[in-house]
């Protein structure tokens, strides 16, 4: 069996809230001083779920895809030495400033180059614009089933088997391969990768395609090809100071705050 | 500018649930003129479309088909795409619930064109249909225009303010035909039985986080909010306190847990990441206890204590008792 996972960089999405900032006339996210990018949470996780099956099946190849610029060769190799077998980056200036629409196009473009793959493996959001919503484009321009939100995926006899979670616990949703799956924290931590795993990965060579070879139209990805148009991107206002009840022991501390409760008749 | 909406329904019961008809609000407002239409899908999807007509719907795709009660995503976004069609609709909204999560991107993609998620806001800015969305985290906010049409969105519950009923207003009914294939099946559902006041619906919440040191904080979490009343006060936690397994999942508040917007948010031994104030800033009145007076909490809240929540959250308990 053939997975693909799909993983991207992103600016550190536990950056402090003070050192998050935005440059207004360009739309963009100013890189925090000091903080490097790294692999979206999820995605680590996606990578997590195609491991555990890869292990108890036995016979599958993992390639992880990251659509980013040669930085993202870091997030491919954290996924490489997690256990993945090889590293596809797909790079060209063609496909800068894409919106989910065309960032799916060209990850579905490469998942059809590959050619037998049988399941895609995606992260439920990428943590920078948290949309959700290119594993399923994924699936539906491939024409795949898919299942969103797992918290365990198995594969077997041609079937994937998920547990999507739900609001008030999960649901077991199955589907002919190949299928693609968007994975939850809810599976679990992924895995550290061991020194000697990190040292073999960085010597791995990650092959990179560009537009020509997906045989794309640049003018259906990045920029050229978005259908979300950024108008504004800005630091919501967050109303008010606080008040800090003082007192001299936390009983009298616990007594103004009660008493400021009852007198705003919130209590 | 004249624009056809068409909202995608979720059902309570035989009536339209809260968050439909806050749909059916920023719907008629951003119709300016246009219809508006609603699809309704499950065995009680002719009743409910009454209850859409009085939350501003014009026209209901019905599609009575009892497969539909279930949620599977290859039967609903066919019947979704049809009612897009007949309605000739330019805005589809939805909610950012289970069922639109995994809708919206279908949706769009089957019908080449663009789903922004979880909006905030839906405005018509000059002529311009536009969206807004947290992103980052919570740290950033972003408005987008579209370049295909329809235009679709995921709506936030409880971020749009809903009509006042119009009591007996009628409108057009249109069915849509039975269910077709899904390749995927639903092989089983593990639900926990909701008892007692539900997270989304307490005027109060009480959550806590990885400060409290471990399950037995929970513990007095609980407490807490039973002597707030239990019918006035449920209670939250972190992600980081549900990953490591000190208290549900399904109680998780923020960015991939549940949305609250309760009058009330106690936030006890959490820092305030912005991925948890994703899912608690819409509250009227925070307040805070948190050891660490520089912790972000602080930023958002109204009131707080500085102090080891051991202490204080007992002293809040006999003050609440005095
Ligand atoms: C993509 C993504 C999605 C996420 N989704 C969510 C989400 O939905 N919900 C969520 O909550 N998080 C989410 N997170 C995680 C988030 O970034 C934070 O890591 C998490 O919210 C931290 O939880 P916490 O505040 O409980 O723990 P910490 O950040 O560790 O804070 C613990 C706090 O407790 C205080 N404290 C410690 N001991 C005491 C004491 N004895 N008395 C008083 N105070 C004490 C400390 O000062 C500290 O402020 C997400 C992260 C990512 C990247
Ligand atoms: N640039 C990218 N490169 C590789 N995978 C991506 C990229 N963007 C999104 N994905 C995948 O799609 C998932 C959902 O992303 P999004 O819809 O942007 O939130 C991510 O968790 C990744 O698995």
């Amino acid at each position: 069996m053939h997975f693909v996972v799909c993983a991207k960089q992103i600016p550190d999405p536990e950056t402090p809230p003070s050192a998050f900032k935005i440059d207004e006339s360009k739309n963009e996210v100013v890189p925090a001083p000091g903080i490097s990018p790294v692999l979206s949470q999820f995605d680590a996780i996606a990578a997590e779920a195609a491991l555990r099956i890869k292990e108890a099946s036995g016979d599958a190849k993992i390639t992880v895809v990251s659509l980013g610029q040669e930085s993202a060769q870091a997030a491919i190799k954290q996924v490489l030495a997690m256990g993945a077998d090889e590293g596809l980056l797909l790079d060209d200036p063609a496909f800068l400033g894409g919106d989910s629409y065309a960032t799916a196009r060209t990850l579905a473009a490469a998942v059809e180059k590959l050619g037998d793959v049988d399941a895609v493996f995606c992260g439920r959001q990428a943590a920078d614009w948290d949309m959700g919503q290119v594993g399923l484009g994924v699936a539906t321009l491939l024409g795949w089933p898919a299942a969103i939100i797992a918290k365990d995926v198995q594969i077997a006899d041609g079937q994937m088997t998920a547990q999507r979670v739900m609001p008030d616990g999960f649901e077991t949703v199955q589907m002919p391969l190949p299928a693609v799956v968007t994975v939850s924290n809810e599976l679990g931590d992924p895995r550290y990768p061991k020194l000697q795993q990190i040292m073999q990965a960085a010597r791995k060579t990650v092959t990179k395609w560009g537009a020509a070879d997906l045989d794309l139209d640049p003018s259906t990805v990045g920029a050229a090809g978005s259908r979300l148009k950024l108008e504004r991107l800005f630091i919501p206002q967050v109303s008010g100071e606080v008040e800090l009840i003082e007192g001299d022991t936390a009983q009298e501390q616990a007594a103004g705050l009660v008493a400021k409760l009852r007198e705003a008749k919130i209590l | 500018m004249a624009r056809n909406v068409l909202v995608v329904g979720e059902l309570d019961g035989g009536e339209v649930d809260s968050t439909t008809a806050e749909l059916l609000a920023a719907g008629s407002r951003v119709a300016d003129g246009g219809s508006v239409s609603v699809t309704l899908l499950g065995s009680q999807a002719g009743a409910a479309a009454a209850s859409a007509f009085a939350a501003g719907a014009q026209r209901a795709f019905v599609g009575a088909d009892g497969a539909y009660d279930e949620f599977r995503p290859d039967q609903w976004t066919q019947a979704v795409s049809a009612s897009v069609e007949q309605s000739s609709a330019e805005v589809v909204l939805m909610a950012q619930s289970s069922v639109g999560r995994d809708l919206g991107p279908r949706l769009a993609f089957g019908l080449d064109s663009a789903v922004a998620m979880d909006c905030i806001a839906v405005a018509d800015d000059g002529g311009t249909l536009t969206v807004t969305r947290p992103c980052y985290g919570g740290n950033a906010n972003a408005t987008y225009s579209f370049a295909t049409s329809p235009a679709i969105a995921t709506v936030r519950a409880k971020s749009q303010d809903p009509l006042p009923p119009q009591a007996g207003a009628s409108g057009e009914t249109v069915e849509l035909p039975a269910a077709g294939e899904s390749r995927s099946t639903i092989a089983g559902r593990e639900l926990a039985v909701a008892e007692g006041l539900q997270l989304q619906e307490a005027p109060i919440v009480v959550s806590g986080g990885r400060g409290l040191g471990g399950p037995e904080g929970f513990e007095m979490m609980e407490e807490f909010a039973a002597t707030i009343g239990r019918d006035k006060a449920a209670v939250g936690a972190s992600r980081a306190a549900c990953d490591l397994g000190w208290y549900p999942v399904s109680q998780q508040v923020g960015l991939t847990g549940k949305v609250v917007t309760p009058d009330l948010y106690v936030a006890i031994a959490i820092s305030g990441a912005s991925q948890h104030m994703a899912g608690c800033s819409g509250s009227k009145t925070i307040i805070a206890v948190n050891r660490d007076p520089d912790a972000n909490i602080f930023n958002a809240s109204r009131w707080g204590i500085v102090g080891d929540y051991k202490d204080v959250v007992p002293a809040l308990i006999e003050a609440l008792k005095e």
